[in-house]
C-alpha cells in the first residue's frame, strides 16, 4: 500500500561539509561566522553542534538546510552538492514556526501536500501517524495558540517528520521550553530517532543536552567560528539526562570549553 | 442571548425617549419628527418601491466598486511589499492618496465621467484602493520571516508561497485594511450621491438630498436609519466571519 511505502524509513543521508566559510558584514566590522569548516556526518548519525552564541553553529545548520549559501566551500548530501532547501532535509526551528492560520492537522499536512504521489486520504493517514508518534493524536483540530510550548514543538516535529526526510536539522528546538518539558522531549526524540532512523544535526548551547542526545558532540569556538574538538558519546540509549555517566561526559566537554574561552566558557556550560 | 436582550431594551428606550421628546413640543415636528413619522415614511416608501430601488442602486455601486478596489489593491499591495520599485512608486502614491479624504475625488470624477455610474464607481474605487494597498503591504512586511523559511524547507516556492503562506499570514492586516477601505468607500459614495443627481440611477444619497429639499425630515431620518442598518449588515456579512476566523485561529480578541 502507498501509505506504508511512504512510512518506510527513508534511507538516511550522508552529509559532507567541505571547507565552508561564511562571514557577515555588520556596520562596524565583518564577522567570520564559519572559518573553513569541514565535517563528515554519516548516515543515521545523531550529531550535536555545541558552542556559545555567535560561533556559527546555526549558520552551518542553515547552510546544510539550503537556506543560506556559503561564501566558499560546499556541502554535499550523499555526494550531491546542496543547491537550496529540499524536502529530504527538514528543519526544526527554535521558534516553533507553526502557521497560526492552520490548525494542528493543517500544519502537519502543509509539507505533505507539497509531496507528490499521495492521495489526500493517504496524506491524512500519514499526518495522523506522525501526530500519534509525537503523542498528540487527540489534538488534530486544535488551534496552535491553544497548545503549550512543548506541544507546539511536538507538532513542529511531526510536521518536519511527515514528508519523511532523510535528514532532520534542529536549531535549538528546546531552548525556549521549561526544564521538565525538555526532559520529556529528550526521551521522546531518542525514541522517535530510533524508530525513524534519520540523520540528525542538532544545534544547542546546552552541553548536557548535547551529551544526552548525540552520538557525537562537535564543539565550536567563536570569532572566527571553528570546530575545536569532537567527542564521541558511548552510552546506551535511551539516555537519561540526569545520569552520572552523562555528567561525566558533559564535565569533559565543559572543561574543553573553558580551555579555549576562559571568559565565556562558564556561561556556555551552565 | 443576554447581550441581545440588553441591546433590544436599550434601543426600545432610545426610541421611546425620542418619540416623547418630539411630541413634547418646543421644536417643530417637521424639523424633529417622532420615530412614528419616520416609520410611516419608511413603510410608505417601501410600499411604493422607492426605498428598495434606491437601496439596490446604492449597494450595487458600492459592491462593484469595492470589489474592483480589492482586486486591484491586494495584488498592488503584494507587489509593493515585494518589489522595491513598487514600494518607491505605488507605495508612496498610496500613502499620499490615503491621506486625501475620498470625497475630494467627487468633483474630479464628475468632471471626467459626467453624471454617470462610471463617476460613482471611480469614487468608490479611489476610496477603497489606497488603504487596501497599504494594509496589504504592511501585512506582508510584518510577517515573521520564519514562516517563509519554514515553508521553503517543506518545498513551498513562488506562487504557492504567496497564496498559502504570505497571504494567510497577513490576514489580520488584510481584514483591517478591507474594513477601512469599506468605510472610506461607503462615505465617499454617500457624499457623491448627496451632492450630485446621477442620471443613471437614484440612490439612497439622493433620497437624503431630496428629503432636505422637500423639508421632509422624516425622509432624511428614515434614510439615515437605513444607512446605519446597511452598515451593520455589511459588518456582519462581510467582515464578522473573517474576524471570527482570525480570533479563533490566532487566539486574539479574548480580552474581556
Amino acid at each position: 500500500m502507498n501509505v506504508e511505502r511512504h512510512l518506510e524509513n527513508a534511507s538516511a543521508e550522508r552529509i559532507e561539509v567541505d571547507r565552508v566559510s561564511k562571514s557577515f558584514a555588520t556596520k562596524h566590522r565583518t564577522v567570520l561566522a564559519l572559518d573553513s569548516i569541514s565535517l563528515k556526518i554519516s548516515e543515521g548519525e545523531f550529531v550535536c553542534l555545541v558552542g556559545v552564541s555567535g560561533c556559527g553553529k546555526s549558520t552551518l545548520l542553515n547552510i546544510i538546510a539550503g537556506l543560506e549559501e556559503p561564501d566558499s566551500g560546499r556541502v554535499l548530501a550523499n555526494g550531491e552538492p546542496i543547491a537550496g532547501p529540499g524536502r529530504d532535509r527538514m528543519v526544526l526551528f527554535q521558534e516553533h514556526a507553526l502557521f497560526p492560520w492552520l490548525n494542528v492537522m493543517g500544519n502537519v499536512l502543509f509539507g505533505l501536500k507539497l509531496k507528490p504521489g499521495l492521495t489526500d486520504k493517504e496524506r491524512l493517514e500519514v499526518a495522523g501517524y506522525y501526530l500519534q508518534l509525537v503523542g498528540l493524536e487527540k489534538l488534530h483540530h486544535s488551534n496552535i495558540h491553544e497548545l503549550s510550548g512543548g506541544m507546539k514543538q511536538r507538532v513542529a516535529l511531526a510536521r518536519a517528520l511527515a514528508p519523511n526526510p532523510r535528514v532532520l536539522l534542529m536549531d535549538e528546538p528546546f531552548a525556549a521550553l521549561d526544564a521538565l518539558t525538555r526532559e520529556q522531549l529528550y526521551g521522546d526524540l531518542q525514541k522517535i530517532w530510533q524508530a525513524r532512523r534519520k540523520t540528525i544535526v542538532f544545534v544547542t548551547h546546552n552541553v548536557r543536552e548535547a551529551a544526552c542526545l548525540g552520538d557525537r558532540v562537535v564543539l565550536f569556538s567563536p570569532n572566527p567560528g571553528r570546530i575545536r574538538k569532537e567527542f564521541l558519546v558511548n552510552l546506551p540509549r535511551p539516555r537519561d539526562i540526569n545520569s552520572v555517566e552523562l555528567a561525566h561526559y558533559s564535565t569533559e566537554i565543559t572543561a574543553a570549553f573553558k580551555g579555549f574561552t576562559p571568559g565565556e566558557g562558564r556561561e556556555a556550560a551552565e | 442571548m443576554k447581550g441581545a436582550l440588553i441591546s433590544i431594551v436599550f434601543f426600545a428606550l432610545l426610541i421611546a425617549a425620542w418619540e416623547f421628546a418630539a411630541r413634547a413640543g418646543g421644536v417643530s415636528q417637521v424639523m424633529f419628527p417622532p420615530p412614528s413619522s419616520v416609520a410611516k415614511y419608511l413603510w410608505q416608501s417601501a410600499a411604493d418601491g422607492t426605498l428598495e430601488s434606491a437601496t439596490l442602486v446604492t449597494i450595487k455601486r458600492l459592491l462593484v466598486g469595492y470589489a474592483v478596489g480589492l482586486l486591484l489593491g491586494i495584488p498592488l499591495g503584494l507587489f509593493t511589499a515585494k518589489f522595491k520599485i513598487f514600494q518607491d512608486t505605488v507605495g508612496v502614491l498610496a500613502l499620499g492618496m490615503q491621506a486625501l479624504p475620498s470625497v475630494c475625488w467627487v468633483p474630479l470624477a464628475l468632471g471626467w465621467f459626467g453624471q454617470t455610474e462610471a463617476a460613482m464607481l471611480f469614487v468608490v474605487i479611489m476610496g477603497t484602493l489606497w488603504s487596501v494597498i497599504i494594509a496589504t503591504s504592511d501585512g506582508v512586511r510584518s510577517m515573521p520571516p520564519i514562516y517563509l523559511r519554514a515553508a521553503k524547507t517543506m518545498g513551498s516556492t513562488g506562487l504557492h508561497s504567496w497564496v498559502r503562506v504570505i497571504l494567510p499570514a497577513s490576514l489580520p492586516y488584510l481584514v483591517g485594511g478591507m474594513k477601512q477601505g469599506w468605510a472610506f468607500a461607503w462615505r465617499s459614495l454617500m457624499a457623491a450621491e448627496i451632492f450630485v443627481t446621477i442620471l443613471t440611477g437614484f440612490g439612497l444619497g439622493q433620497l437624503l438630498h431630496y428629503g432636505r429639499e422637500l423639508l421632509a425630515m422624516d425622509q432624511v431620518m428614515g434614510v439615515m436609519i437605513i444607512l446605519i442598518a446597511l452598515g451593520l449588515l455589511a459588518d456582519k456579512l462581510l467582515f464578522a466571519p473573517w474576524e471570527r476566523f482570525l480570533h479563533r485561529r490566532w487566539g486574539t480578541g479574548t480580552l474581556k
